[in-house]
């Protein structure tokens, strides 16, 4: 091949590759906008109540108009038609009034926020993340908030896995990031630098609040006090808590894997009496789990073969019976009992 | 796609030399590389999201990927700087190296799953550590010895652009289409075989040794042994020490972020300004070294890193900290990356110059991992700002003492501007 044959060449392979690529994604693009808009429904500016009555706010995942927006069905009919509102969350949680929404802010720089969202569905109070939205909790009365993100930057390599969490007040009060409250770990102070936690979950008098600690490659189910600033190591092996409404047992992810893959599986910590209860679910659960109520879990599950999909399943606090689908093309459920 | 970057503005300094002109090759090989960094750091910079995100996995698993990511490409390193000397044929072995990151991208089209991802990424870092040295050795072996600092500048401008382009590239994709990862995967293949493509056809697949031999010399047979010589020495020691010293972008991001309010809201995006600065600086202080000494150039270049580390400690945190810090960052990569791999080339034995800058880089990235875990341990017994103090401190010595440790070599460059180099038996 003479040099001139090699350049055309090569210019007709740019044209050829990067060429194709655009046309590609523009069509890809325009193929997303078309199906966006032919789907597109009427949506309510507001989180919208069910008559009055209990109502499951979560992340619809449909893969038309509607995905990635907030969007809510009556607890006691899951499968009608969901109340599709505007606001665009990567997790959501509402309660009492106080709805807070995490959210990848898409741009070609892309940043990350916290949101707590007025009625109207605009945000009230903004936080910046460090990085992806992972949990977001609010207590039952409404008047605290919690939220954990991922630290992400470019360089992650250097620090390895890290999370934020942040607890603050409706009132304006903030308490600030965990990693700055006492880690008690068998009554010993521990400060190590590698501390992260993640996953709050509220109690009903405003101070105490469990969540998932991590240091030297243990994970700790942890019980916060706000007022003592203090998180007290209760067990290991216990990530993402869930307090039950009458605030007996706590739900959470563990991992049961035997090899070095992770396989989480859900289950109950009975706090009277220190009985555990694993789920017999045999997918692999990453979520923080919701309940329904003192009986029933509620939890996202991949779709397998879709991008960004998952259902909402239940299943029995108790461990009996079979997971059932409970909401479709949904993720991030929370149950509203204002 | 064929630019030559004419250097019009110093044409009368030297009147010996030939004008000012970075060699067409390694133009080509810097858009073959800024191709590959599209590829690879679009799929990279959406990984957490598409783990997170799509395949519903906490990070946890994530830090692991990214530590494979990081891990693999320095062992296999040396691998590739030795098999690109052995068989005398660096285009090819940079060739290979390029192919199975390509071949790496279009399986993530198919992979599923944690383990899959992991297993592709794995293979896209082998990919790397093979095709860097080799490269690097087609650059200087493309290039006036008198103006390989800003060869190797010219060629890690265009890696920047590279770098910088593909989250740009990956999340505007994804502000049109939120799940579209598959999209960015497609663009990312399209790259990679764009890079191949154009560094099979348009770069010679010249071979140093033969040509040498050609021209009457003796080869010289590749042994380990030959880069253990005391110019080199000096070059892997310096660059060791400097690397243990170096504690990391991330954690300097991190102490920023806690200090100042305008690191934490910008946090996810810190790492653009030190590119943007790499970016900026990179073709000047190329030159620089080519003029005023790569060895003095190296060393000097770990100042503006003292003074990133003296920006994140200091006890005002405002936004012009932030931003100081970042381009000082940026002036320290530009001054010490590719003015390393320069370095290397030029003192490594005469047939041997892939595995010398090989083992530079080597010790750097051994070293750097070494030097962050250790800043690890130094934080969570110092403290977060003692702990940068300490370093820098230890940094503000080392810098004197390696200047005077590279003080020969400096000499040897001055002297070797009149008359090719002659690296020392």
């Amino acid at each position: 091949m003479n040099a001139r044959l090699r350049t055309t060449l090569a210019a007709a392979l740019s044209v050829l590759l990067l060429g194709g690529a655009a046309a590609y994604c523009v069509s890809a693009v325009l193929d997303y906008q078309a199906r966006q808009a032919s789907t597109a429904t009427t949506k309510s500016a507001s989180i919208g109540a069910h008559g009055g009555s209990e109502r499951i706010v979560f992340r619809s995942t449909t893969p038309d108009a509607d995905y990635g927006l907030v969007a809510s069905v009556a607890a006691n009919a899951p499968d009608e038609a969901r109340r599709v509102s505007s606001t665009v969350c990567d997790r959501v949680y509402s309660e009492a009034g106080t709805t807070v929404c995490l959210r990848i802010d898409r741009g070609i720089l892309t940043t990350f926020s916290a949101n707590l969202l007025a009625d109207d569905g605009t945000p009230a109070s903004v936080w910046a993340l460090p990085g992806i939205p992972s949990r977001a909790r609010v207590s039952n009365d409404g008047t605290l908030v919690a939220f954990t993100s991922f630290v992400t930057g470019e360089s992650y390599a250097s620090i390895g896995f890290s999370t934020a969490t942040r607890i603050v007040d409706t009132a304006g009060a903030d308490h600030g990031n965990l990693e700055e409250f006492t880690l008690l770990l068998d009554g010993e102070p521990n400060t190590a630098v590698d501390r992260n936690f993640w996953g709050v979950t509220f109690a009903d008098d405003d101070s105490t609040f469990y969540a998932t600690g991590a240091t030297g490659g243990t994970t700790w189910l942890v019980r916060g006090d706000l007022e003592a600033r203090t998180l007290t190591g209760i067990r290991p092996g216990a990530e993402c808590p869930s307090l039950s409404p009458d605030g007996s047992r706590i739900a959470y992810k563990k991992n049961v894997s035997t090899t070095g893959s992770v396989h989480w599986a859900v289950a109950v910590l009975d706090l009277t009496t220190n009985e555990e209860t694993v789920l017999n679910d045999p997918r692999s659960i990453d979520d923080q789990v919701e309940w329904l109520d003192d009986e029933t879990l509620l939890y996202a599950v991949p779709r397998s073969g879709a991008t960004g999909d998952s259902d909402v399943w239940s299943a029995s606090a108790s461990g009996g019976g079979e997971p059932a689908l409970f909401i479709e093309h949904a993720s991030s459920p929370s149950v509203v009992r204002e | 796609m064929y630019i030559s970057f004419t250097d019009r503005g110093r044409q009368g300094g030297s009147a010996t030399r030939r004008a000012g002109k970075v060699s067409s090759v390694v133009v080509t090989l810097g858009v073959v590389s800024l191709l590959t960094d599209i590829s690879s750091e679009s799929v990279a910079s959406i990984l957490p999201l598409y783990i997170t995100g799509a395949l519903g996995l906490s990070t946890i698993a994530y830090g692991f990927i990214d530590g494979i990511y990081q891990g693999v490409s320095a062992v296999v390193r040396i691998g590739g700087g030795w098999a690109s000397d052995h068989a005398d044929r660096p285009k090819w072995v940079a060739f290979g190296g390029y192919a199975v990151s390509a071949l790496a991208k279009v399986a993530l089209l198919f992979a599923s799953g944690f383990a899959a991802v992991a297993a592709v990424i794995t293979v896209d870092r082998l990919g790397k550590g093979i095709r860097t040295a080799p490269r690097d050795a087609l650059i200087t072996v493309n290039s006036d010895p008198q103006m390989l600092g800003r060869s190797f500048g010219v060629h890690r401008m265009l890696d920047t652009v590279g770098a910088a382009l593909g989250p740009l590239i990956a999340f505007l994709i994804l502000f049109f289409v939120p799940t579209g990862y598959q999209l960015v995967f497609v663009v990312s293949l399209a790259c990679a075989l764009l890079g191949v493509c154009l560094l099979g056809l348009l770069v010679p697949g010249r071979r140093p040794r033969r040509e040498r031999v050609a021209l009457g010399e003796v080869p010289v047979p590749f042994r380990w042994r030959g880069l253990n010589q005391p110019r080199m020495r000096r070059i892997v020691l310096a660059a060791g020490v400097f690397a243990l010293l170096t504690v990391g972008d991330g954690f300097i991001y991190l102490v920023l972020q806690a200090r100042s309010p305008f690191a934490a809201l910008w946090f996810p995006l810190l790492y653009v300004g030190t590119n943007v600065a790499f970016f900026v600086f990179a073709v000047p202080l190329g030159r620089l070294a080519d003029r005023f000494g790569r060895a003095r150039v190296f060393v000097l270049g770990h100042t503006a890193l003292l003074a990133a580390y003296a920006c994140a400690a200091l006890p005002v945190g405002g936004a012009i900290v932030t931003v100081a810090c970042l381009v000082l960052l940026g002036v320290f990569y530009a001054a010490t990356d590719g003015v390393l791999a320069a370095l290397a080339a030029q003192f490594a034995p005469r047939d041997s110059t892939a595995s010398g800058i090989a083992a530079a880089q080597t010790v750097v990235a051994v070293g750097r991992l070494l030097g962050a875990t250790g800043f690890g341990v130094l934080w969570f017994a110092a403290g977060r700002e003692a702990a940068v103090l300490i370093v820098a401190a230890a940094l503000a010595v080392a810098i004197p003492l390696l200047y005077l440790l590279l003080r020969p070599l400096s000499s040897a460059e001055a002297a070797s501007t009149a008359e090719p180099i002659e690296p020392a038996q």
